[in-house]
């Protein structure tokens, strides 16, 4: 059977990404321009400069990937790219630049869920990893606590009521002074302290046993510090990172659990940014063990957003029979599994 | 040779072929669907139609600002994205000089404005001796304050672009030098100006590569000028406490 490369294109937020990737499983190039040194000075993500920035990347991007991958856009068999869910200006440059690539090239076009995406990360390096499983999807923008049934074919079982983890851990860190971007920066301080030093809410939410709400937990987090700076007190950055850390592993940790043990498909994935926390990886790893479960992570590369998964992605969609016209517009507010 | 002009710096949405002097096909939409949705299908019902092969074009013309930033970004993806696929030169054409071509050969000087909101204009001044002449170049400026430079000139100016409907009042109130407006042929962005003018770029080797072509947004983004005026001030802290994220994380 003839090799099906997909040439897959990301820019919903902040990395411009392409990649090479081949029958689905094998990543033949994945390059990633990351824009995060440019926005630590504005402490966040402007969506503005970011999609400036995807501009300029765009192409020198693309053609690194095809390079690295030794081929042509001729021997590409379709191109992929992330369409929604995501900053709508940063959407825009990758799903206008795919487009022209694919009509120039004459090959078809597959629009990729984002969040599909960071699932189908899991398959690059776990080539013995099939559907079913239960996945937990965690970022700066997305919480959710998934069944994955098949390539592309998701049921959420549980989803964030307000924040998501990531946004969590980005504000916690601009409370205690630790910066942008908050996830590694937490996870980094967190190590040097005690998960124990502090109990901050663990907030159940009612009558939805898998949904999580991190909104008072991070409350509970800056009350602590404001109250500490009125009093004139000195926090220990360490011990607070380390006890809101583990607050949301241990949310995220159990009701993982609950619904492997409940829908019994006997393996559990993480993916997404926040699957990169050592703390999150480690706890995950010791209760599916615990449990008897199979545990699939991505390395940390593939967890932060890359064109390489969205690539594996677009290989099951392709495959589906899944191509896009030329009107594909970016949706930035995509829900999972629509199309 | 052959052309093709990309324009979606505002509102309108056209594609054109150019070939030789003569315009091949030219699309133009002015309405709501985005450009994401328009764009390329329009290049591709124009390419169909003349049974012609994209390939055999010899540049890609793109209406390169200013203009709605996100409406750039479209136009210059596409024509960076065709560019990288058929390995085709880019030629940036000031989106206001390619408004200006649309009235080649007038005798008046022209002024194209378009809205940049905040009571001002994206606008630049014209005039045809032997070929198009710039005047005044690209720039955003209050609409009172242009009308007072048209006046200190003292020369017959015709307007045109959407900022003319958008400052109508503000023009006729304060002007005073005979003027006129553009008729509807001619009032808008056209990419048949696009890539004519762009032939004339390219006849004189003003063209760049796909890769390093970026729009020309006149302004820095809202978070920029924040920053800048912080700083001249002191107080980026503050700044940066109350900066709000967007969605899809930092991770």
């Amino acid at each position: 059977m003839k090799d099906v490369l997909i040439l897959a294109i990301e820019s919903s937020c902040d990395e411009t990404a392409a990649s090479v990737v081949k029958n689905g499983r094998e990543v033949l190039s994945n390059v990633i321009s990351s824009q995060i040194a440019l926005h630590t000075q504005f402490g966040g993500v402007v969506p503005e400069i970011a999609s400036r920035k995807h501009m300029e990347r765009i192409n020198p991007v693309i053609t690194q990937a095809l390079a690295n991958a030794k081929v042509a856009l001729a021997d590409i068999t379709a191109v992929g790219v992330t369409y929604g869910p995501g900053l709508v200006g940063a959407l825009l440059v990758g799903v206008a630049e795919a487009k022209a690539v694919a009509y120039g090239a004459k090959k078809p076009l597959v629009g990729v869920h984002h969040i599909e995406g960071h699932v189908a990360a899991n398959f690059i390096e776990h080539k013995d990893l099939e559907p079913p499983f239960v996945c937990l999807i965690v970022s700066g923008g997305h919480t959710h606590l998934v069944i994955v049934k098949g390539y592309g074919e998701f049921e959420i079982i549980g989803r964030t009521r307000d924040d998501a983890a990531g946004e969590a851990f980005d504000k916690v860190a601009r409370a205690v002074g630790l910066g942008y971007p908050g996830g590694p920066k937490v996870d980094k301080a967190a190590r040097m302290g005690n998960p124990h030093a502090m109990e901050f809410p663990r907030a159940k939410v009612a009558g939805a046993p898998y949904d999580f709400s991190f909104s008072g937990l991070k409350s509970a987090v800056l009350n602590y510090v404001n109250h500490a700076k009125m009093t004139g007190d000195e926090i220990c950055v360490p011990d607070v990172a380390a006890s809101f850390q583990n607050a949301v592993v241990e949310a995220l940790v159990s009701r993982t659990i609950l619904a492997a043990k409940e829908y019994g498909h006997g393996k559990v994935a993480i993916a997404g940014g926040v699957a990169s926390n050592t703390a999150l990886r480690a706890a995950m790893a010791a209760a599916c063990k615990e449990c008897g479960l199979g545990f699939y992570y991505p390395s940390p590369v593939y967890c932060t957003d890359n064109a390489a998964m969205i690539g594996v992605a677009a290989y099951y969609e392709y495959q589906k029979g899944t191509r896009h016209g030329w009107d594909l517009n970016a949706v930035p507010n995509l829900k999972l599994g629509e199309r | 040779m052959i052309i093709l002009g990309i324009e979606s710096s505002s509102l309108v949405a056209s594609v054109a072929l150019v070939a030789d002097g003569a315009v091949l096909a030219e699309y133009t939409v002015n309405f709501k669907k985005t450009h994401s949705q328009t764009l390329l299908p329009m290049i591709d019902q124009m390419v169909q139609m003349l049974e012609l092969d994209l390939g055999l074009v010899d540049a890609i013309a793109v209406s390169g600002g200013p203009g709605s930033f996100t409406g750039l970004r479209i136009g210059s993806a596409t024509a960076k994205g065709l560019g990288l696929a058929l390995d085709k030169p880019l030629i940036h054409v000031p989106t206001l000089d390619a408004m200006a071509y649309n009235l080649f050969g007038a005798a008046s000087l022209l002024c194209p404005m378009m809205d940049a909101r905040r009571n001002q204009v994206y606008t630049g001044l014209y005039h045809y001796r032997r070929e198009l002449e710039v005047v005044k170049a690209s720039c955003a400026m209050d609409v009172g304050q242009l009308v007072e430079e048209l006046n200190g000139r003292g020369e017959p100016v015709a307007f045109l672009g959407d900022g003319v409907a958008v400052y109508d009042s503000q023009i006729r109130e304060r002007i005073a030098v005979p003027f006129q407006y553009a008729p509807a042929q001619s009032n808008r962005q056209r990419a048949a100006s696009v890539a004519a003018l762009g032939a004339v770029y390219f006849a004189g080797g003003k063209i760049e590569a796909a890769a390093s072509h970026v729009p020309n947004y006149l302004r820095k983004a809202q978070a920029e000028r924040e920053l800048e005026e912080a700083l001249r001030q002191g107080k980026t802290g503050e700044l940066a406490a109350g900066h709000s994220l967007g969605p899809g994380g930092a991770w």
